[in-house]
Protein backbone atom coordinates (compact mmCIF):
# COMPACT_ATOMS: atom_id res chain seq x y z
CA UNK A 1 0.00 0.00 0.00
CA UNK A 2 1.51 3.32 -0.99
CA UNK A 3 0.73 6.58 0.71
CA UNK A 4 0.90 9.94 -0.98
CA UNK A 5 0.97 13.03 1.18
CA UNK A 6 1.85 16.27 -0.49
CA UNK A 7 3.21 18.05 2.58
CA UNK A 8 6.48 17.27 4.35
CA UNK A 9 4.83 14.95 6.81
CA UNK A 10 5.83 11.36 7.28
CA UNK A 11 3.29 8.61 7.53
CA UNK A 12 3.76 5.42 9.52
CA UNK A 13 1.82 2.33 10.45
CA UNK A 14 -0.22 2.27 7.24
CA UNK A 15 -1.71 5.69 7.81
CA UNK A 16 -2.34 5.43 11.51
CA UNK A 17 0.46 7.84 12.49
CA UNK A 18 1.54 11.07 10.89
CA UNK A 19 4.48 13.08 12.14
CA UNK A 20 6.51 16.06 11.03
CA UNK A 21 9.67 15.82 9.05
CA UNK A 22 12.47 16.40 11.54
CA UNK A 23 12.57 14.04 14.49
CA UNK A 24 15.93 14.78 16.08
CA UNK A 25 14.74 17.19 18.77
CA UNK A 26 11.77 14.94 19.48
CA UNK A 27 14.12 12.01 20.07
CA UNK A 28 16.22 14.22 22.33
CA UNK A 29 13.14 15.15 24.37
CA UNK A 30 12.11 11.51 24.70
CA UNK A 31 15.63 10.56 25.70
CA UNK A 32 15.85 13.26 28.32
CA UNK A 33 12.53 12.30 29.87
CA UNK A 34 13.28 8.57 29.81
CA UNK A 35 16.82 8.93 31.17
CA UNK A 36 15.82 11.25 34.02
CA UNK A 37 12.90 9.03 34.98
CA UNK A 38 14.99 5.87 34.78
CA UNK A 39 17.65 7.39 37.02
CA UNK A 40 14.89 8.28 39.47
CA UNK A 41 13.48 4.77 39.49
CA UNK A 42 16.86 3.10 39.80
CA UNK A 43 18.64 5.33 42.28
CA UNK A 44 16.03 7.17 44.31
CA UNK A 45 13.03 4.90 44.49
CA UNK A 46 14.54 1.96 46.41
CA UNK A 47 15.72 4.23 49.22
CA UNK A 48 12.52 6.27 49.28
CA UNK A 49 10.33 3.17 49.23
CA UNK A 50 12.21 1.85 52.23
CA UNK A 51 12.21 5.11 54.14
CA UNK A 52 8.83 6.57 53.23
CA UNK A 53 6.28 4.69 51.18
CA UNK A 54 5.97 2.23 48.29
CA UNK A 55 3.44 4.56 46.69
CA UNK A 56 6.15 6.96 45.59
CA UNK A 57 7.38 4.91 42.61
CA UNK A 58 3.77 4.02 41.77
CA UNK A 59 2.75 7.66 41.29
CA UNK A 60 6.01 8.35 39.47
CA UNK A 61 5.28 5.48 37.10
CA UNK A 62 1.76 6.77 36.43
CA UNK A 63 3.09 10.25 35.70
CA UNK A 64 5.86 8.91 33.49
CA UNK A 65 3.44 6.78 31.49
CA UNK A 66 1.05 9.68 30.98
CA UNK A 67 3.90 11.92 29.80
CA UNK A 68 5.02 9.32 27.28
CA UNK A 69 1.44 8.68 26.18
CA UNK A 70 0.74 12.38 25.67
CA UNK A 71 3.94 13.17 23.84
CA UNK A 72 3.50 10.23 21.50
CA UNK A 73 -0.12 11.16 20.94
CA UNK A 74 0.83 14.77 20.17
CA UNK A 75 3.64 13.72 17.87
CA UNK A 76 1.72 11.10 15.94
CA UNK A 77 -1.68 12.75 15.54
CA UNK A 78 -2.63 14.67 12.45
CA UNK A 79 -2.80 18.27 13.74
CA UNK A 80 -5.53 19.19 11.27
CA UNK A 81 -3.78 19.23 7.93
CA UNK A 82 -6.03 20.58 5.20
CA UNK A 83 -5.79 18.56 2.00
CA UNK A 84 -4.76 20.62 -0.99
CA UNK A 85 -7.32 21.80 -3.48
CA UNK A 86 -7.72 19.85 -6.70
CA UNK A 87 -7.27 21.63 -10.04
CA UNK A 88 -11.03 21.36 -10.59
CA UNK A 89 -11.65 23.44 -7.48
CA UNK A 90 -9.12 26.01 -8.60
CA UNK A 91 -10.76 26.28 -11.98
CA UNK A 92 -14.14 26.74 -10.36
CA UNK A 93 -12.75 29.41 -8.03
CA UNK A 94 -11.27 31.30 -10.96
CA UNK A 95 -14.48 31.08 -12.95
CA UNK A 96 -16.78 32.18 -10.21
CA UNK A 97 -14.73 35.09 -8.92
CA UNK A 98 -15.94 38.43 -10.13
CA UNK A 99 -12.58 40.03 -10.63
CA UNK A 100 -10.43 38.59 -13.34
CA UNK A 101 -7.75 41.21 -13.30
CA UNK A 102 -5.76 39.89 -10.35
CA UNK A 103 -4.31 36.40 -10.28
CA UNK A 104 -5.72 34.07 -7.68
CA UNK A 105 -2.57 34.19 -5.57
CA UNK A 106 -2.84 37.90 -5.02
CA UNK A 107 -6.46 37.87 -4.01
CA UNK A 108 -7.90 38.37 -0.57
CA UNK A 109 -11.37 37.18 0.30
CA UNK A 110 -13.18 39.36 2.78
CA UNK A 111 -15.45 37.52 5.12
CA UNK A 112 -18.17 39.34 6.97
CA UNK A 113 -19.06 37.43 10.10
CA UNK A 114 -22.41 37.66 11.77
CA UNK A 115 -20.70 38.98 14.90
CA UNK A 116 -19.62 42.04 12.95
CA UNK A 117 -16.00 41.11 12.43
CA UNK A 118 -14.50 41.37 8.99
CA UNK A 119 -11.81 38.77 8.38
CA UNK A 120 -9.44 38.68 5.46
CA UNK A 121 -8.79 35.26 4.01
CA UNK A 122 -5.59 35.02 2.04
CA UNK A 123 -4.92 32.63 -0.79
CA UNK A 124 -2.33 29.97 -0.01
CA UNK A 125 -0.23 29.37 -3.07
CA UNK A 126 1.12 26.02 -1.92
CA UNK A 127 -2.17 24.51 -0.84
CA UNK A 128 -4.16 26.34 -3.53
CA UNK A 129 -7.01 27.41 -1.31
CA UNK A 130 -8.29 30.47 0.48
CA UNK A 131 -7.18 29.91 4.05
CA UNK A 132 -10.23 29.54 6.31
CA UNK A 133 -10.29 31.52 9.58
CA UNK A 134 -7.64 30.43 12.11
CA UNK A 135 -5.85 28.34 9.53
CA UNK A 136 -2.19 29.04 8.96
CA UNK A 137 0.43 27.58 6.69
CA UNK A 138 3.37 25.93 8.40
CA UNK A 139 6.46 26.36 6.27
CA UNK A 140 8.31 23.59 8.08
CA UNK A 141 5.61 21.05 7.38
CA UNK A 142 4.55 22.72 4.14
CA UNK A 143 0.84 22.39 4.82
CA UNK A 144 -2.08 24.51 6.00
CA UNK A 145 -3.08 23.47 9.51
CA UNK A 146 -6.51 24.10 11.05
CA UNK A 147 -6.44 26.21 14.26
CA UNK A 148 -2.67 26.44 13.86
CA UNK A 149 -1.01 27.06 17.20
CA UNK A 150 2.71 26.64 16.54
CA UNK A 151 5.23 24.15 15.21
CA UNK A 152 6.77 22.42 18.20
CA UNK A 153 10.23 20.96 17.55
CA UNK A 154 10.08 19.07 20.87
CA UNK A 155 7.26 16.91 19.54
CA UNK A 156 8.43 17.03 15.96
CA UNK A 157 5.01 18.08 14.69
CA UNK A 158 2.71 21.07 14.39
CA UNK A 159 0.27 21.74 17.19
CA UNK A 160 -3.16 22.44 15.74
CA UNK A 161 -6.82 21.67 16.06
CA UNK A 162 -6.59 17.93 16.56
CA UNK A 163 -3.62 17.58 18.86
CA UNK A 164 -3.72 20.73 20.97
CA UNK A 165 -5.33 19.03 23.94
CA UNK A 166 -2.72 16.26 23.91
CA UNK A 167 0.00 18.89 23.79
CA UNK A 168 -1.54 20.71 26.74
CA UNK A 169 -1.87 17.48 28.73
CA UNK A 170 1.73 16.66 27.85
CA UNK A 171 2.86 20.01 29.29
CA UNK A 172 0.70 19.47 32.36
CA UNK A 173 1.89 15.95 33.08
CA UNK A 174 5.50 16.86 32.36
CA UNK A 175 5.27 19.78 34.83
CA UNK A 176 3.92 17.38 37.43
CA UNK A 177 6.60 14.77 36.69
CA UNK A 178 9.41 17.34 36.81
CA UNK A 179 8.16 18.81 40.07
CA UNK A 180 7.62 15.34 41.55
CA UNK A 181 11.12 14.13 40.68
CA UNK A 182 12.68 17.37 41.88
CA UNK A 183 10.84 17.32 45.19
CA UNK A 184 11.73 13.70 45.90
CA UNK A 185 15.34 14.30 44.92
CA UNK A 186 15.50 16.97 47.60
CA UNK A 187 13.72 14.68 50.07
CA UNK A 188 16.20 11.92 49.25
CA UNK A 189 19.21 14.14 49.89
CA UNK A 190 17.69 15.52 53.08
CA UNK A 191 16.88 12.06 54.44
CA UNK A 192 20.32 10.74 53.64
CA UNK A 193 22.02 13.74 55.19
CA UNK A 194 20.01 13.20 58.34
CA UNK A 195 21.07 9.58 58.54
CA UNK A 196 24.69 10.32 57.73
CA UNK A 197 26.16 13.58 58.84
CA UNK A 198 26.61 16.00 56.00
CA UNK A 199 24.85 16.92 52.82
CA UNK A 200 28.08 16.45 50.89
CA UNK A 201 28.27 12.82 52.02
CA UNK A 202 24.69 12.26 50.99
CA UNK A 203 25.36 13.68 47.56
CA UNK A 204 28.44 11.49 47.19
CA UNK A 205 26.28 8.48 47.94
CA UNK A 206 23.80 9.22 45.16
CA UNK A 207 25.38 11.37 42.45
CA UNK A 208 22.53 10.45 40.12
CA UNK A 209 20.12 12.32 42.35
CA UNK A 210 22.04 15.55 41.86
CA UNK A 211 22.10 15.05 38.12
CA UNK A 212 18.34 14.55 38.03
CA UNK A 213 17.78 17.52 40.31
CA UNK A 214 19.83 19.74 38.04
CA UNK A 215 18.00 18.61 34.90
CA UNK A 216 14.64 19.10 36.58
CA UNK A 217 15.56 22.46 38.03
CA UNK A 218 16.56 23.88 34.69
CA UNK A 219 13.60 22.43 32.83
CA UNK A 220 10.93 23.27 35.38
CA UNK A 221 10.92 26.99 34.69
CA UNK A 222 10.34 26.68 30.96
CA UNK A 223 7.87 23.79 31.24
CA UNK A 224 5.72 25.35 33.94
CA UNK A 225 6.00 28.72 32.20
CA UNK A 226 4.85 27.22 28.93
CA UNK A 227 2.01 25.36 30.63
CA UNK A 228 0.80 28.55 32.35
CA UNK A 229 1.01 30.45 29.08
CA UNK A 230 -1.11 27.85 27.32
CA UNK A 231 -3.62 27.81 30.18
CA UNK A 232 -3.96 31.56 29.73
CA UNK A 233 -4.37 31.16 25.96
CA UNK A 234 -6.99 28.44 26.37
CA UNK A 235 -9.05 30.61 28.71
CA UNK A 236 -9.04 33.37 26.12
CA UNK A 237 -9.52 30.93 23.21
CA UNK A 238 -6.54 32.38 21.36
CA UNK A 239 -3.88 30.39 19.57
CA UNK A 240 -0.15 31.07 20.01
CA UNK A 241 -0.05 32.20 16.40
CA UNK A 242 -2.81 34.76 16.97
CA UNK A 243 -1.22 35.91 20.23
CA UNK A 244 2.15 36.49 18.58
CA UNK A 245 0.56 38.36 15.71
CA UNK A 246 -1.76 40.22 18.10
CA UNK A 247 -4.69 39.41 15.84
CA UNK A 248 -7.41 40.31 18.27
CA UNK A 249 -5.80 43.35 19.82
CA UNK A 250 -5.84 45.78 16.93
CA UNK A 251 -9.21 47.06 15.78
CA UNK A 252 -10.30 45.98 12.33
CA UNK A 253 -12.45 48.28 10.32
CA UNK A 254 -16.05 47.57 10.97
CA UNK A 255 -15.42 45.14 13.80
CA UNK A 256 -14.71 45.26 17.49
CA UNK A 257 -11.67 44.00 19.30
CA UNK A 258 -13.14 40.97 20.97
CA UNK A 259 -12.08 37.59 19.69
CA UNK A 260 -15.06 36.22 17.72
CA UNK A 261 -14.08 32.64 18.53
CA UNK A 262 -14.20 33.10 22.27
CA UNK A 263 -17.33 31.89 23.97
CA UNK A 264 -17.14 34.72 26.49
CA UNK A 265 -16.45 32.62 29.56
CA UNK A 266 -12.96 31.33 30.43
CA UNK A 267 -14.27 28.05 31.79
CA UNK A 268 -16.43 27.37 28.74
CA UNK A 269 -13.42 28.11 26.54
CA UNK A 270 -11.34 25.58 28.49
CA UNK A 271 -14.08 23.02 28.26
CA UNK A 272 -14.49 23.57 24.53
CA UNK A 273 -10.77 23.32 23.79
CA UNK A 274 -9.92 20.38 26.02
CA UNK A 275 -13.10 18.32 26.00
CA UNK A 276 -14.85 19.50 22.88
CA UNK A 277 -15.61 17.33 19.87
CA UNK A 278 -12.78 16.57 17.46
CA UNK A 279 -13.19 15.90 13.76
CA UNK A 280 -11.47 12.85 12.30
CA UNK A 281 -8.40 13.46 10.17
CA UNK A 282 -9.13 15.42 7.00
CA UNK A 283 -6.61 13.32 5.15
CA UNK A 284 -7.68 9.92 4.04
CA UNK A 285 -4.33 8.39 4.84
CA UNK A 286 -5.38 4.80 4.48
CA UNK A 287 -6.68 5.06 0.94
CA UNK A 288 -4.84 4.17 -2.20
CA UNK A 289 -4.25 7.13 -4.46
CA UNK A 290 -3.80 6.61 -8.15
CA UNK A 291 -2.91 9.59 -10.30
CA UNK A 292 -4.02 9.52 -13.87
CA UNK A 293 -2.20 11.42 -16.57
CA UNK A 294 -2.91 15.10 -16.80
CA UNK A 295 -4.51 16.79 -19.77
CA UNK A 296 -3.37 20.31 -20.63
CA UNK A 297 -5.82 22.94 -19.51
CA UNK A 298 -7.57 25.33 -21.86
CA UNK A 299 -10.33 27.67 -20.84
CA UNK A 300 -12.82 28.81 -23.40
CA UNK A 301 -15.89 30.89 -22.97
CA UNK A 302 -16.07 34.50 -22.03
CA UNK A 303 -16.50 35.75 -18.52
CA UNK A 304 -19.01 38.51 -18.33
CA UNK A 305 -17.70 40.71 -15.64
CA UNK A 306 -20.17 43.07 -14.16
CA UNK A 307 -19.77 45.28 -11.15
CA UNK A 308 -17.06 45.01 -8.63
CA UNK A 309 -13.74 46.44 -7.97
CA UNK A 310 -10.50 45.55 -9.57
CA UNK A 311 -8.51 45.75 -6.38
CA UNK A 312 -8.32 42.00 -6.06
CA UNK A 313 -10.71 41.72 -3.14
CA UNK A 314 -13.59 39.30 -3.39
CA UNK A 315 -16.34 40.13 -0.98
CA UNK A 316 -18.48 37.41 0.44
CA UNK A 317 -21.45 38.19 2.61
CA UNK A 318 -23.88 35.66 4.02
CA UNK A 319 -26.91 36.00 1.82
CA UNK A 320 -30.50 35.77 2.97
CA UNK A 321 -32.04 34.40 -0.17
CA UNK A 322 -29.27 31.93 -0.84
CA UNK A 323 -29.05 33.03 -4.41
CA UNK A 324 -25.71 33.10 -6.11
CA UNK A 325 -25.09 34.64 -9.46
CA UNK A 326 -22.58 33.00 -11.70
CA UNK A 327 -20.75 35.26 -14.09
CA UNK A 328 -19.34 32.59 -16.33
CA UNK A 329 -20.23 32.08 -19.96
CA UNK A 330 -20.12 28.61 -21.39
CA UNK A 331 -18.18 25.90 -19.69
CA UNK A 332 -17.96 23.40 -22.43
CA UNK A 333 -14.33 23.87 -23.24
CA UNK A 334 -12.85 23.35 -19.82
CA UNK A 335 -10.62 20.33 -19.33
CA UNK A 336 -9.50 19.03 -15.99
CA UNK A 337 -5.79 18.77 -15.47
CA UNK A 338 -5.55 15.93 -13.05
CA UNK A 339 -7.82 13.29 -11.67
CA UNK A 340 -7.11 11.47 -8.46
CA UNK A 341 -8.89 8.32 -7.56
CA UNK A 342 -9.60 7.57 -3.91
CA UNK A 343 -11.05 4.50 -2.34
CA UNK A 344 -14.26 5.13 -0.44
CA UNK A 345 -13.29 6.41 2.97
CA UNK A 346 -12.92 3.78 5.66
CA UNK A 347 -14.52 5.18 8.79
CA UNK A 348 -13.60 2.28 11.03
CA UNK B 1 -18.51 7.26 -6.40
CA UNK B 2 -15.44 6.19 -8.34
CA UNK B 3 -17.18 6.21 -11.70
CA UNK B 4 -17.90 9.91 -11.63
CA UNK B 5 -14.27 10.91 -11.45
CA UNK B 6 -13.55 9.04 -14.65
CA UNK B 7 -16.02 11.06 -16.67
CA UNK B 8 -14.38 13.32 -19.16
CA UNK B 9 -15.22 16.95 -18.86
CA UNK B 10 -17.20 17.22 -22.05
CA UNK B 11 -19.89 15.26 -20.29
CA UNK B 12 -19.72 16.76 -16.81
CA UNK B 13 -19.51 20.00 -14.94
CA UNK B 14 -18.11 20.11 -11.44
CA UNK B 15 -19.19 22.69 -8.94
CA UNK B 16 -18.11 23.20 -5.38
CA UNK B 17 -20.31 24.38 -2.54
CA UNK B 18 -17.85 26.17 -0.26
CA UNK B 19 -17.88 26.48 3.50
CA UNK B 20 -19.79 29.24 5.21
CA UNK B 21 -17.48 30.78 7.82
CA UNK B 22 -19.75 33.66 8.75
CA UNK B 23 -20.61 32.04 12.06
CA UNK B 24 -17.13 30.88 12.94
CA UNK B 25 -15.03 27.84 12.23
CA UNK B 26 -17.90 25.38 12.76
CA UNK B 27 -18.58 23.11 9.81
CA UNK B 28 -21.34 24.71 7.77
CA UNK B 29 -21.76 24.82 4.02
CA UNK B 30 -23.17 27.74 2.09
CA UNK B 31 -26.89 27.22 1.66
CA UNK B 32 -27.04 28.58 -1.83
CA UNK B 33 -28.38 27.30 -5.10
CA UNK B 34 -25.73 27.33 -7.84
CA UNK B 35 -27.11 28.61 -11.10
CA UNK B 36 -25.69 25.64 -13.02
CA UNK B 37 -28.37 23.53 -11.37
CA UNK B 38 -31.21 25.70 -12.68
CA UNK B 39 -33.82 23.55 -14.30
CA UNK B 40 -32.23 20.30 -13.15
CA UNK B 41 -33.52 20.18 -9.64
CA UNK B 42 -35.95 22.07 -7.46
CA UNK B 43 -34.21 24.91 -5.63
CA UNK B 44 -35.87 24.27 -2.32
CA UNK B 45 -35.05 20.58 -2.42
CA UNK B 46 -31.36 21.14 -3.03
CA UNK B 47 -31.06 23.73 -0.29
CA UNK B 48 -32.91 21.34 2.02
CA UNK B 49 -30.27 18.69 1.41
CA UNK B 50 -27.50 21.15 2.24
CA UNK B 51 -29.42 22.29 5.30
CA UNK B 52 -29.77 18.72 6.51
CA UNK B 53 -26.04 18.10 6.06
CA UNK B 54 -25.37 21.30 8.03
CA UNK B 55 -27.63 20.15 10.83
CA UNK B 56 -25.79 16.83 11.11
CA UNK B 57 -22.46 18.60 11.43
CA UNK B 58 -23.92 21.09 13.88
CA UNK B 59 -24.92 18.17 16.06
CA UNK B 60 -21.43 16.70 15.68
CA UNK B 61 -19.79 19.89 16.89
CA UNK B 62 -22.19 20.73 19.69
CA UNK B 63 -20.72 21.03 23.18
CA UNK B 64 -22.75 18.60 25.21
CA UNK B 65 -22.44 16.48 28.32
CA UNK B 66 -22.11 13.44 26.10
CA UNK B 67 -19.00 14.87 24.40
CA UNK B 68 -17.58 15.93 27.73
CA UNK B 69 -18.07 12.46 29.25
CA UNK B 70 -16.66 10.78 26.18
CA UNK B 71 -13.53 12.93 26.22
CA UNK B 72 -13.02 12.60 29.98
CA UNK B 73 -13.28 8.83 29.81
CA UNK B 74 -10.93 8.77 26.85
CA UNK B 75 -8.44 10.88 28.79
CA UNK B 76 -8.62 8.66 31.86
CA UNK B 77 -7.88 5.55 29.80
CA UNK B 78 -4.87 7.23 28.24
CA UNK B 79 -6.78 7.73 25.00
CA UNK B 80 -6.83 3.99 24.43
CA UNK B 81 -10.62 4.20 24.42
CA UNK B 82 -10.42 6.09 21.13
CA UNK B 83 -8.81 3.06 19.52
CA UNK B 84 -11.77 0.90 20.46
CA UNK B 85 -14.83 2.95 19.70
CA UNK B 86 -15.69 5.71 17.22
CA UNK B 87 -16.32 9.18 18.64
CA UNK B 88 -19.61 11.03 18.40
CA UNK B 89 -18.14 13.21 15.65
CA UNK B 90 -17.08 10.19 13.62
CA UNK B 91 -20.55 8.71 13.95
CA UNK B 92 -22.08 11.96 12.71
CA UNK B 93 -19.68 12.08 9.78
CA UNK B 94 -20.69 8.52 8.86
CA UNK B 95 -24.33 9.53 9.15
CA UNK B 96 -23.78 12.46 6.81
CA UNK B 97 -22.06 10.20 4.29
CA UNK B 98 -24.97 7.76 4.47
CA UNK B 99 -27.49 10.54 4.05
CA UNK B 100 -25.66 11.89 1.00
CA UNK B 101 -25.49 8.48 -0.66
CA UNK B 102 -29.23 7.96 0.02
CA UNK B 103 -30.07 11.34 -1.45
CA UNK B 104 -27.85 10.55 -4.42
CA UNK B 105 -29.77 7.35 -5.11
CA UNK B 106 -33.16 8.80 -4.39
CA UNK B 107 -33.22 12.31 -5.78
CA UNK B 108 -30.01 13.45 -7.40
CA UNK B 109 -28.74 10.66 -9.64
CA UNK B 110 -32.00 10.33 -11.59
CA UNK B 111 -31.55 14.00 -12.52
CA UNK B 112 -27.92 13.53 -13.55
CA UNK B 113 -26.45 15.10 -10.46
CA UNK B 114 -23.91 13.49 -8.17
CA UNK B 115 -22.93 14.87 -4.77
CA UNK B 116 -19.63 13.85 -3.20
CA UNK B 117 -19.11 13.33 0.53
CA UNK B 118 -17.39 16.53 1.82
CA UNK B 119 -15.12 14.40 4.01
CA UNK B 120 -13.34 13.33 0.83
CA UNK B 121 -12.32 16.95 0.39
CA UNK B 122 -11.34 17.43 4.02
CA UNK B 123 -14.64 19.17 4.85
CA UNK B 124 -13.64 22.12 2.69
CA UNK B 125 -16.41 21.94 0.16
CA UNK B 126 -19.17 19.74 -1.26
CA UNK B 127 -18.36 18.66 -4.79
CA UNK B 128 -21.36 18.34 -7.09
CA UNK B 129 -20.98 16.77 -10.52
CA UNK B 130 -23.57 17.35 -13.21
CA UNK B 131 -23.60 15.04 -16.17
CA UNK B 132 -24.74 16.44 -19.47
CA UNK B 133 -25.70 13.13 -20.96
CA UNK B 134 -28.86 13.37 -22.98
CA UNK B 135 -30.67 10.09 -23.08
Amino acid sequence: MSQYVESRHRVFCYGRCITGQNHSIFCLALLLITVTSSLFFVFDCPYLTKELSPLIPVFAAILFLSVICCILRTACTDPGILPRATPDELLYLERTDNTQTVALSGRIMELQMRSGHVLQLKFCQTCRLFRPPRVSHCSLCNACIANFDHHCPWVGNCVGLRNYRYFYLFLFSLSLLCTYIFVFNIVNIVLRSQNNSTVADAIRETPATMAEALICFFSIWSIIGLWSYHTYLICRSVTTNEDIKDTWATPHRGGNQINPFSRGNGLVNCFATLCGPLPPSFLNLRAIVKQENSIPMTVTGTNNNNNNTSDGIVRYFPEENGNYSNQVGNTSGIHSTQQQRYLPRDYA
Amino acid sequence: MDDTTRLTSEQSIKLFIQRDYSEGTAVKFQERFPSELEGKIDRGKFIDIIRHINSIFEEAEALSCKTFTENCCACLTGYLLLLCMPTHYEKCVKRAARYISEENERTLNPKGIFMLDPMEKGLRCIEVCITNNRR
